[in-house]
């Protein structure tokens, strides 16, 4: 294990890819937060009245909670005052109408990350809701989704034109009071997307988010509403990077999912937000609240996420299943590195008749890092035949880190059928053993393993994403993996 | 913190104080004001307490109980009320009423092994109650711990020589005998010296029908190369509440084999802490509820992996029949320095009932990375194809469930390294599965 020990190393030293800053104009708001920061934000997103009742109502209920210290994670003081809570990075007044008017330097970040935002992508199929900082830059394709009656905008513009639909679903599967951090969201949230897909409509192409965050000292607080009626169904991915800063930023999100009859939801997520350096320095925290409700019958939601960066991990992207013969999942792969810390899992709670629910989560930790598993199955008194299943696998790739498992499984109703595994080993000796064997290196064998391990999950992703996130798996453990 | 429930104690205790430490032995007077600090600052714990999530527990201490604080000894003649011993077993027996040692010869035990009240044996052998009591169940963190120190006067000491070999099990009896609602606070150590051998039972029974509580703390050492056997049998009624706390430490090479069954009861917390703190120590950490009615049992437990090449091994299985509520928590901690670890823990729960409950907690928390642990946890219903199957060749439903029920809790009972306990625990559940009262000839709890 010499040479595997040496790759370990090597890996620690594998710089963040994704670091640079755009030095484009931003305009940020004084730090710090009060009543009046909220007002400032509603008033320069020119949002009505009921839209900065709630903020403040959040606001209010905030300033009552204090930082939960329950997770299995070190977090250093966050010193809520020296945030900057909105960040604009399109100075323009009007938004762009055009790929002309967007800013060129904006251009080119999306350019490097290699986000399909361009016209001549339309081959690739997907729709992109760029988030940069604050304020969803451009949104494409919406002309041809439109046409199915889709609605897929930013959080502001939704405000705008579908107040309706906003107010009817903001904060009912996730409320203001919901947490500290939903409550900090829903005071201060800047900007996210909005996903409308009306009944019966299958949508054509797989949306997709990218969000970065750009500013120094800026905390981004996006917010996602995703609303399937009945007989629909979409994908959406969601990608995330942020530049290389000795701070740590603040993410704290908010997605929501209301998937109504018969309708099917799949929400992707690879998260490589700045890990920090091999020091454990600077890092992005992120902490999101995450959930979804199978709200009618027969309805489906699937959770895949590939975590790979962020200094601090805190997410549980949960599902609530009212809905009878309701199905949710949970496909995730955790790695981290260097310093990282990852506390993620799900909740599935079983609420309605024969829903079933399956958690697939494989956590990968190497140098000096700690992944923590976190679940919750919970079967209501009233759903009957629920079915759960739940796996989690971790593997450990030094002897400095640390791999740890907490499931919670709650049963009250007999007829549930719920079981748990979980499996804590490094990479087995024979299995290297056998590749050196037949000429395959040891850096490539453990490659082969890891790859193999989180397989279960990459095929979940879409296509696209897999290939990506099969690359940032490379990344993140380059050196030790091929 | 709302400190309404604890009020009561702390005035207690504060206006007691003299007639806890006159009527108790100086080695426990010792850290008594100490554990005192420690349980005003905690208080109870609430449902908020991480560990205590599952069990209430201020709720239960809230009643007015009785506490015999000057030592009287309560009018029993334990061999007459009880004597439901297990047919067959050549058992060692002696008996605690409550807390309180039963001042009777016990017979048929090796030369230099002690066994008897923890006050007196702290007057005879200072040295060695000081050695070890109140020196690993942590009254710093744990409340009812700290509880139980400040309060404890008596209790039980076993201790067993370097080398020596106690053939015969001993059985414990713990009778709770009152005339009124009656708290005990029972404080038990066990010193296995090095290569010392010994299988302990304790049976906890209950006599009146008064409503009892009882806090209890358990110290275990066990020396290198030592060999432990430690079953815990609770067949209470439905009135009693128990937070039983124990805590084992082990060295090299030793073996401990844990037990924990609870078949009647009330509500019961056992919360099992075990470090392993020598090379090659092994632990088998066992235990099974059988629940019917609003009982209550919370199997909490921490294995503590310090160093390298030990293994430790779980089995916890919970029958849940009508309103009853089974918890259980395991955390497996693996420590940095502990490679060559090798874990494995399962916890499996039958509800037989809709309004039965259950929570299951299995936990791995590892800091080094050459280690294979694992856990399994699962809750649900007998296999309807097995039914079926058994249904097919003639065996009526109801038979058919029971044999699957038998063979589920079989599995802890058959870890039981005394034969004719086995036998005797196989019967008793039996029994218990059928709805039968469990009677014998003989004694006077059953008649």
């Amino acid at each position: 294990m010499e040479e595997a020990n040496k790759y370990v190393k090597q890996l620690t030293q594998e710089k963040y890819k994704y670091g640079f800053t755009t030095d484009i104009h931003t305009e940020v708001i004084e730090k710090g937060l009060n009543e009046d920061v909220v007002r400032l934000i509603s008033e320069k997103k020119e949002e009505p009245e009921w839209m900065l009742e709630f903020r403040l109502k959040a606001f209010r209920h905030w300033l009552t909670l204090e930082m939960p210290t329950w997770p299995h994670l070190r977090i250093p003081e966050i010193d809520y005052q020296a945030i900057s809570y909105y960040a604009d990075p399109t100075k323009k007044k009007d938004g762009p109408k055009s790929l002309d008017e967007v800013d060129p330097e904006l251009i080119k970040t999306f350019d490097k990350l290699g986000i399909p935002l361009q016209e001549r992508l339309a081959l690739s199929g997907i729709a992109v809701d760029a988030v940069m900082d604050s304020v969803s830059v451009k949104t494409t394709f919406k002309e041809s989704l439109r046409e199915k009656g889709i609605i897929f905008c930013s959080f502001s513009e939704a405000v705008r034109e579908h107040p309706e639909l906003v107010r009817k679903y903001m904060g009912s599967v996730v409320g203001y009071r919901d947490n500290f951090y939903a409550a900090l969201n829903s005071a201060v949230f800047s900007d996210g997307s909005f996903v409308y897909i009306p009944k019966g409509v299958r949508c054509p192409m797989e949306l997709s988010t990218y969000f970065r965050i750009n500013a120094i000292n800026t905390g981004q607080f996006e917010r996602t509403l995703i609303v399937a009626e009945d007989d629909s169904y979409v994908s959406y991915l969601e990608g995330c990077t942020a530049p290389q800063r000795d701070e740590n930023q603040l993410h704290a999100a908010i997605v929501e999912i209301i998937v109504n009859d018969r309708a099917e939801v799949k929400y992707s997520t690879v998260q490589n937000w700045y890990p920090g350096d091999a020091n454990g320095k600077g890092g992005v925290y992120n902490f999101v609240t995450k959930r979804g409700i199978c709200k009618g019958e027969s309805s489906k939601l699937s959770w895949t996420q590939v975590e790979t960066g962020s200094a601090i991990t805190w997410k549980y992207p949960s599902c609530i299943l009212s809905g009878d013969n309701s199905t949710a999942e949970f496909y995730s792969v955790a790695v981290t590195n260097n310093y990282q810390q990852a506390d993620t899992g799900t909740k599935m709670i079983h609420l309605g008749k024969n829903t079933s629910s399956t958690i697939i989560s494989k956590g990968i930790s190497a140098g000096f890092s700690q992944n923590s598993y976190r679940g919750l199955v919970k079967v209501a008194e009233k759903a009957e035949n629920a079915r759960n299943y739940s796996e989690c696998d971790s593997l450990l790739l030094g002897d400095k880190c640390g791999a740890h498992t907490f499931p919670y499984i709650d049963i009250h109703n007999n007829t549930a059928v719920v079981e748990h595994e979980a499996t804590t080993s490094k990479i087995n000796e024979d299995q290297i053993f056998y590749c050196n064997q037949r000429g395959i290196s040891t850096e490539d064998a453990i490659g082969l393993i890891v790859n193999g391990y989180a397989k279960d999950v990459i095929n979940k992703l879409p296509m696209e994403f897999a290939v990506e996130a099969q690359k940032l798996l490379s990344i993140s453990l380059e050196g030790s993996v091929g | 913190m709302n400190m309404k429930v604890e009020q009561q104690y702390i005035t207690l205790f504060k206006e007691s104080r003299d007639l806890l430490d006159n009527n108790s032995a100086p080695v426990m007077n010792k850290y008594r004001q100490e554990a005192f600090d420690n349980f005003e600052r905690l208080g109870f714990p609430s449902k908020k307490v991480e560990e205590y999530k599952y069990t209430p527990v201020s709720k239960y201490f809230e009643q007015e109980y009785g506490l015999n604080l000057s030592r009287l000894d309560i009018p029993s003649k334990p061999r007459d009320l009880f004597s439901c011993d297990v047919p067959g077993m050549d058992s060692i027996q002696a008996f605690l009423v409550n807390d309180l040692f039963h001042q009777e010869a016990v017979k048929g035990l090796p030369k230099g092994v002690l066994l008897g009240s923890l006050k007196e044996l702290a007057e005879t052998h200072p040295e060695l109650v000081e050695k070890y009591y109140a020196k690993i169940a942590n009254h710093s963190k744990d409340a009812i711990v700290s509880f139980n120190t400040a309060f404890a006067q008596d209790g039980l000491l076993l201790y067993v020589p370097k080398n020596t070999i106690i053939e015969q099990p001993i059985q414990l009896i713990n009778l709770l005998r009152s005339d009124v609602d009656l708290m005990s606070n029972r404080r038990i150590l066990i010193v296995l010296e090095e290569g010392a051998q010994a299988k302990v039972l304790i049976c906890n029974h209950t006599i009146d029908q008064v409503n009892f509580i009882q806090t209890g703390v358990t110290e275990v050492f066990v020396g290198a190369n030592a060999q432990l056997d430690f079953y815990e049998l609770e067949e209470t009624h439905t009135q009693t509440v128990r937070f039983n706390n124990l805590t084992v430490h082990q060295q090299a090479d030793s073996n401990v084999l844990l037990n924990n069954m609870t078949l009647h009861n009330g509500v019961t917390r056992n919360s099992t802490e075990v470090v392993l703190k020598g090379k090659g120590a092994h632990i088998d950490c066992h235990g099974m509820a059988v629940e019917d009615q609003n009982q209550h049992v919370d199997n909490t437990t921490l294995i503590d992996h310090t160093v390298a090449h030990c293994t430790s091994n779980e089995l916890f299985k919970y029958v849940l029949d009508d309103h009853s509520v089974g918890a259980f928590t395991g955390m497996i901690l693996v420590r940095p320095d502990a490679q060559q670890t090798n874990s494995q823990q399962t916890n499996r729960a039958l509800c037989v009932t809709r309004d039965a409950k259950m929570y299951a907690r299995p936990q791995l928390e590892i800091y080094a990375d050459d280690v294979r642990c694992g856990h399994g946890a699962t809750v649900g219903q007998l296999d309807e194809t097995a039914l079926f199957y058994m249904q097919a060749r003639g065996i009526s439903e109801r038979e058919a469930r029971l044999l699957l029920m038998f063979a589920f809790v079989n599995e802890v009972i058959d870890t039981i390294s005394i034969d004719a306990l086995k036998e005797r625990l196989h019967t008793l559940v039996e029994q218990r599965f059928r709805g039968e009262v469990q009677k014998c000839s003989e004694c006077s709890i059953c008649k």
